[in-house]
């Protein structure tokens, strides 16, 4: 094996009480794709900051080809050769790509040098696939050119060693293999590349060697990922084995909610046409569908959040006439929003406020017009623990966990009053294995205990694994409803494009 | 009524409007350099008060109206430098800290004014700066005396519009500070200390202030009072909105507005003079208020203006 080109040694940062990571090595070879592994929380991007000079580390040192250096800030890292690309891009929308790739570049004569961006711009484009256009605003960019910038502003900069930050989250699949070519042949010129993802498929694929991140720790060491399972990988991550839930056959009982000819008129997303349809207590359905079908205006309706134009909506057997979030919680309905950071909590107020934010009327946390704040936190304490959600405590702002954790307290808050009805979009996404696992076996176990669940997502496998029933959306209406046992991935990806199914 | 016309469209207007909207511009340049790196600085007022108090002081002590000019404009520096301290450097309120910077420079300002000058019945004066007719240029009719017959701060201020422009969008220097005015972790990520571009922007912008504050008191008034600056720094926040932060428009803005002023200086002193004074007055506000109303609804702002930036937080 070649020198290392980057080493770091015993690495510790602590966010408070949250040790995000403790006496952490890791070392990366020039031409070397590293993975580095981790459940969300693992201290995955913290590390990568640190390396970046974004985080000044507590203890341990870096070196660069066998030398100690101090990176104190990203100007230092810049310098060293390393080159980061964020989990959310630094990128300023409003300025073009061209300026968002010569921000900090000395000039020519006191001036912007234009010709010289633009002349690296072409080349590296060249190289390696990623060419752009120079005078478009970032904001009129799609998410995996956005990726790209990010990729050519830090080669631009000389970076030997790339940082990528779970990139594929983001990208299609498409786009996946384009990133993956060009990832590869700059590693084929001898740059270092770390690749942070759980998608371990990925990992296998595209990565020479991994480092696995647990609670902050390195848990492990892959030396030949190709020819490592994924489940080696995963207990690696998690500590323990991941088997795939178990549903147990299920016991439909009585319509806990029923949609019946609900449309809605055209607003900003797909309008609902003559949606109808029923789930029983003790069973859960899923809706697939391409994301923008009406997916997200289905969503809103059942929870209360937009009122249909036309139709009727039934929840535990009582008529829902006002279609406001107030009404259908009383009736017992809880839901997940897809966006967690927006509709979901407030990201700025603690977590245990968040917590408690939809029920906050409620006897249980308020009297006569006043906060119980004692038994606001008492209650987020509680759900802390019995879903193991990682933070320094309920006070915390809700804003400063992660994407995990944050889903696990939205679950956490929503069980806790036994809803009968559950609405969840995107249950999982951007959550590793072992999260999503977590709230897959959640989602059964209120299965079991005869609570209604629609799922709304994309990620057609989870689906099949949770799901009694799948009804497919298309273009605002449902095409069709399947068994899951006679579902398979290959059916309900025709149905997705619009195709009648049977029900 | 055309006798009105006549009388407000004379020869001396077109010059009237450049000379009011002199210190617009420098002020209007100096908080669009500050906004542009995402800070606000509400200490404009007092910034400009202080610095045509140190100004005329200082000309009217040394005998050197240039010297003056360096004082306001090391004073305009020395605020900005205090606003960035509190604001850049410590991440404390804009709002706030702008408003203590306005409130202790005017405190200032008086009590430094009476501390040198004593109370007197007749607010001592200095020769100010006189008009400097640019040879061959200022023969051009009708433009030339209009333009080029002026002061040499309403050269300065004429050059400062392209100046501003070219710094602001051609140089790295200009980059940065709308890259750490639109996402400052993108600027510190790429390398860039946001903290020193933030505040050599709101220093340039408060040296710019003190050129406002300086042509008050040394151009156009030629002595000091305490309603020197009567709200123009007010007016030049909202012109930076209505100019959507960006030099030529901003200075369009103050040229709109100093049409607005001359106009109903115009008016007041033409046979309009049955109606009270105060209503011409109010004109350039509600020009402003109007402008800003529609200007506004689609200007956006820089995205960072008003976040203090701090790394390691989420
Ligand atoms: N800026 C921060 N402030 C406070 N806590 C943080 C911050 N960044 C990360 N953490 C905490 O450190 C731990 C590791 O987070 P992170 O490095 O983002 O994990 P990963 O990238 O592997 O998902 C988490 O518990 C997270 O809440
Ligand atoms: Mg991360």
């Amino acid at each position: 094996m070649p020198a290392p080109l980057i080493e770091m040694r015993g690495i510790t940062k602590s966010f408070g009480a949250v040790k995000a990571n403790e006496a952490v090595d890791l070392s990366v070879a020039p031409g070397e794709i590293l993975g580095l592994l981790g459940e969300n929380g693992a201290g995955k991007t913290t590390l990568m900051n640190v390396l970046f000079g974004a985080y000044a580390p507590d203890a341990g040192e870096i070196l660069i080809q066998g030398k100690p250096v101090r990176i104190t800030s990203s100007a230092d890292a810049l310098a060293a050769g390393i080159g980061m690309v964020h989990q959310h891009f630094h990128l300023a929308p409003r300025l073009t790509v061209l300026e968002n790739l010569l921000i900090g570049i000395p000039g020519k004569t006191g001036r912007i040098d234009r010709a010289g961006g633009l002349a690296r711009l072409a080349e590296i484009g060249r190289q390696h696939g990623l060419a752009l256009d120079p005078d478009l605003p970032v904001s009129a960019l799609s998410v995996g050119e956005q990726q790209r910038l990010e990729i050519v502003k830090a080669l631009f900069r000389g970076a030997r060693l790339l940082i990528l930050d779970e990139p594929t989250a983001v990208l299609a699949p498409s786009e996946v293999d384009g990133l993956f070519s060009a990832l590869r042949s700059m590693a084929a010129q001898g740059l270092g590349i770390i690749f942070i993802s759980h998608k371990l498929n990925e990992v296998r694929a595209l990565t020479h060697r991994c480092t696995v991140l647990r609670h902050g720790r390195v848990a492990g060491r892959v030396d030949d990922p190709a020819n490592t399972t994924s489940s080696a990988m995963a207990q690696l991550m998690c500590g323990h084995e991941i088997v795939p839930p178990a549903r147990g056959p299920s016991a439909p009982g009585v319509a806990v909610l029923t949609l019946e000819g609900i449309s809605t008129s055209h607003h900003s997303g797909t309008a609902l046409r003559d949606i109808s349809l029923v789930v029983r207590a003790g069973e859960i359905l899923g809706i697939a569908g391409v994301s923008g079908n009406g997916q997200r205006a289905l969503a809103e309706v059942i929870s209360g959040v937009r009122a249909p134009d036309a139709g009727r909506m039934t929840i535990a057997g009582q008529k829902v006439s006002r279609f406001s979030p107030r009404e259908v919680q009383a009736l017992g309905l809880g839901r997940i929003p897809e966006d967690r950071m927006t509709t979901g909590l407030v990201t700025n107020l603690p977590l245990a406020d968040s917590m408690v934010l939809p029920r906050i009327g409620t006897a249980a946390f308020s009297s006569k017009g006043l906060l119980k704040p004692d038994a606001i936190r008492a209650f987020a304490e509680e759900q802390i623990k019995a879903y193991d959600i990682r933070c320094p405590g309920p006070m915390t702002r809700a804003g400063a966990l992660s994407g995990g954790n944050l889903q696990k307290a939205l679950l956490a808050r929503e069980l806790a009053f036994d809803p009968k009805v559950l609405v969840v979009s995107q249950p999982t996404r951007g959550l590793d294995i072992g999260a999503a696992r977590f709230i897959h076996e959640k989602f059964l176990d209120m299965r079991t205990k005869g609570c209604g669940i629609v799922v709304i997502g994309e990620d057609l496998e989870e689906l099949l694994v949770l799901c009694d029933r799948i009804a497919v959306m298309y273009e605002g209406r449902i095409v069709g409803t399947l068994d899951s046992a006679d579902a398979t991935i290959a059916r309900l990806g025709l149905m997705m494009t619009g195709a009648e199914g049977h029900s | 009524m055309s006798a009105v016309f006549e009388q407000i469209f004379q020869v001396g207007f077109l010059a009237a409007i450049i000379r009011i909207a002199t210190p617009l511009a420098f002020a209007t340049l100096g908080e669009m350099f500050s906004e542009r790196a995402g800070v606000l600085n509400l200490g404009i007022e007092g910034i400009m008060l202080l610095s045509a108090m140190t100004g005329f002081t200082a000309a009217s002590l040394s005998g050197s109206l240039w010297l003056g000019v360096l004082a306001a404009v090391l004073t305009g520096m020395l605020m900005g430098a205090l606003h960035a301290l509190f604001t850049v450097v410590l991440g404390l309120s804009q709002h706030v800290c702008g408003i203590g910077v306005t409130l202790f420079s005017s405190g200032l300002a008086y009590f430094l004014y009476r501390l040198i000058f004593g109370q007197q019945s007749v607010p001592p004066n200095i020769k100010g700066f006189q008009t400097l007719p640019i040879p061959i240029l200022s023969d051009i009719p009708v433009l030339g005396p209009a333009v080029f017959n002026q002061f040499a701060l309403v050269y300065m201020a004429i050059l400062a519009i392209p100046v501003a422009a070219f710094v602001l969008y051609r140089t790295p220097w200009g980059l940065s500070v709308r890259m750490v005015g639109e996402n400052p972790r993108a600027a510190d990520s790429a390398g860039v200390s946001v903290i020193a571009t933030r505040f050599q922007a709101v220093i340039l912008g408060g040296a710019l202030m003190g050129l406002a504050g300086a042509f008050l008191s040394m151009a156009q008034f030629n002595a000091f009072t305490f309603g020197v600056v009567s709200g123009r720094g007010w007016v030049a926040i909202a012109l930076v909105v209505f100019g959507r932060w960006d030099p030529w428009r901003s200075a369009g803005a103050a040229l709109l507005f100093a049409f607005v002023d001359a106009l109903q200086l115009r008016m007041q002193a033409s046979g309009l003079g049955h109606i009270p004074y105060e209503a011409f007055l109010m004109l350039p506000f509600i020009f402003t208020i109007v402008a800003m109303a529609v200007m506004s609804r689609n200007a956006v702002a820089p995205s960072a203006l008003l976040k203090p930036f701090r790394r390691e937080e989420r």
